[in-house]
């Protein structure tokens, strides 16, 4: 694999779950270093999509390459290369955070050092804690312990952050930040545009088993066109030229306009308007 | 990239899963009392002799060392494996280097470790209570050792394969827990051998839980009670041969069935 070629690299995948196609030909790559975020509704494949890239699920068609190889034919190698931070697993309760982190960094060839990663993650004050014992947000420091101690080069975060509090949501954007300061490569599923926004080098909305859109955020938002919303005490208009507007609006009021804002659509009136034009619920 | 090695991580799994299991309070109080208390119900209820200088209550205790150790094996097994599909923690190792044969080398080391433990606690039971002796003779020893070894073995691949039944872990209990049950009564263990109406003594001669139960008797109890056996002998040949056969079917069980994760579910 050389430096140019994408450490995940889809074309045309397709999957389906008894009668229902979840996949309809769905193409993505992802840079190496890069991080970039999937948004979609429920039930537009997003999770089916990093399943089968993790080699956790099969497909039905298409090409899929993750660090130069099939999934389908993983090896613990490969494994070895990819660290995986999944949705609800409530195991390990009973195990410490130091006993679980320095167990599992027994499975890789060239672990981080268990203390330093249980550090990374803030919790070396609960290192001696039982898991059960944890809160939310710190059990899903946990998890991502676990997916980070075998150094990966490319690591999966399947909704990390849903249900935390605002303040913990900040700490674990501080951590990925930190892991993709140092050259992971991170693709981030999530619900939510501002984590996106604040974690994403890019952004790729899935909706009906494909991808509808994929760049930057400033990119995503620029599709939306040039229109910006003019408001003011005695009405509203959409234009892409509102300073002629205000210009008008101006001389007709003989200076100061009341009650005017000038509003650009934000990422989530694109996205929205993204997934709701496709129509996708299932 | 050298991959650490399989026997390695399997044994560092065996002593992780000893801790989880020892810190379960419940399972651990369930797994280990349930046998117990039944030796203590039904070596109390019958104590009259039974052939000899044998007592009753000391031919159940033989019997229900035996299916204790089915409860460390099959229906504990069952139940963690079903536990393990469930919380999530077969997705999350196998999305690590972990080789599979590492995980089963682990719950190996836990089942025998648990069930040798088991034996011991039932054993001094009987022992103490029942005035049940130790075998004497190598022969009797080995039987003890052989029948232990091959029961676990066997009960434990059909732990696994009856863990990919049942859909949950709460559901998995009723796959384990009602044959288990069921047949400790047609299988000479609630019910003295001889007590069996036929059909069920026949019944119950179709699964392996009569057979180690009759193994251990023979291992524990003087030759003078083979008489007492449906076939009038120990059979200490066919024990062995049903228990093998019943390994291999539960082998052939776990690599038809055994799942990572439930795939009906999306």
């Amino acid at each position: 694999m050389s430096e140019t070629d994408p450490v995940v690299r889809v074309r045309g995948l397709t999957k389906s779950y008894g009668r229902g196609k979840v996949l309809r030909g769905l193409d993505l790559d992802v840079h190496k270093g890069e991080t970039l975020a999937v948004l979609g509704p429920n039930g537009a494949g997003k999770t089916t999509t990093v399943e089968i890239l993790e080699a956790h699920r099969g497909r039905d068609g298409g090409q899929v390459e993750v660090l130069g190889t099939d999934p389908a034919s993983a090896d613990r190698a490969w494994r070895a290369r990819i660290g995986i931070v999944t949705q609800h697993a409530s195991d390990l309760t009973d195990m410490t955070v130091a006993e679980t982190v320095g167990h599992f960094a027994g499975y890789y060839p060239h672990p981080r050092d268990p203390g330093d990663v249980i550090e990374s993650v803030g919790l070396t004050a609960q290192r001696k804690q039982r898991i059960g014992r944890l809160s939310g947000g710190q059990r899903r420091r946990v998890d991502v312990a676990l997916g980070i101690i075998g150094r990966p080069e490319l690591l999966f975060l399947d909704e990390p952050t849903t249900g935390f509090d605002p303040e913990a949501r900040r700490q674990f954007w501080d951590l990925v930040r930190g892991l993709a300061a140092e050259g992971t490569t991170i693709l981030l599923t999530t619900h939510y545009l501002d984590e996106a926004e604040a974690l994403a080098d890019r952004v790729a909305v899935i909706a009906d088993g494909k991808v509808a859109a994929i760049g930057t955020t400033a990119e995503l938002r620029a599709s939306a066109g040039d229109e910006v919303d003019v408001a003011w005490a005695g009405g509203h208009e959409r234009t892409e030229r509102p300073t002629a507007l205000i210009s008008r609006l101006s001389d007709e009021h003989g200076g100061e306009v009341p009650g005017l804002t000038v509003t650009r659509p934000s990422l989530e009136d694109v996205y929205l308007s993204m997934i709701g034009a496709k129509g996708t619920t299932s | 990239m050298t991959m650490p090695g399989t026997l390695r991580i399997g044994l560092s799994r065996g002593r992780f899963e000893m801790v989880e299991f020892f810190r379960d309070k419940g399972a651990v109080i369930f797994t280990f009392s349930f046998p117990a208390l039944l030796m203590l119900m039904l070596g109390g209820i019958y104590d009259e002799p039974s052939g000899g200088d044998v007592k009753l209550s000391q031919v159940f205790a033989a019997s229900i060392a035996a299916s204790a150790v089915v409860s460390t094996s099959f229906v504990n097994l069952g139940g963690r494996i079903a536990a393990d599909r469930d919380d999530g923690s077969l997705k999350r190792l196998r999305g690590t280097p972990m080789p599979v044969a590492a995980y089963f080398i682990g719950k190996t080391v836990q089942v025998l470790l648990i069930s040798l433990a088991e034996l011991v606690l039932m054993l001094g039971l009987a022992m103490a209570l029942y005035d049940l002796a130790l075998p004497n003779t190598v022969v009797q020893w080995g039987r003890l050792l052989g029948f232990f070894v091959l029961g676990v073995i066997c009960w434990s691949l059909l732990g696994i394969a009856a863990s990919s039944l049942s859909r949950s872990a709460k559901t998995s209990a009723v796959a384990t827990l009602v044959p288990y049950t069921l047949l400790g009564f047609v299988s000479g263990v609630y019910i003295v051998p001889m007590g069996l109406p036929p059909v069920m003594e026949q019944i119950g001669a179709l699964f392996p839980l009569k057979w180690l139960a009759q193994g251990f008797r023979s291992a524990l109890l003087p030759d003078s009670m083979a008489a007492y056996e449906a076939a009038g002998t120990w059979e200490s040949g066919r024990v062995a041969l049903v228990l093998g056969l019943w390994a291999v079917a539960g082998l052939v069980l776990c690599l038809t069935t055994f799942r990572w994760r439930d795939e009906r579910t999306r």
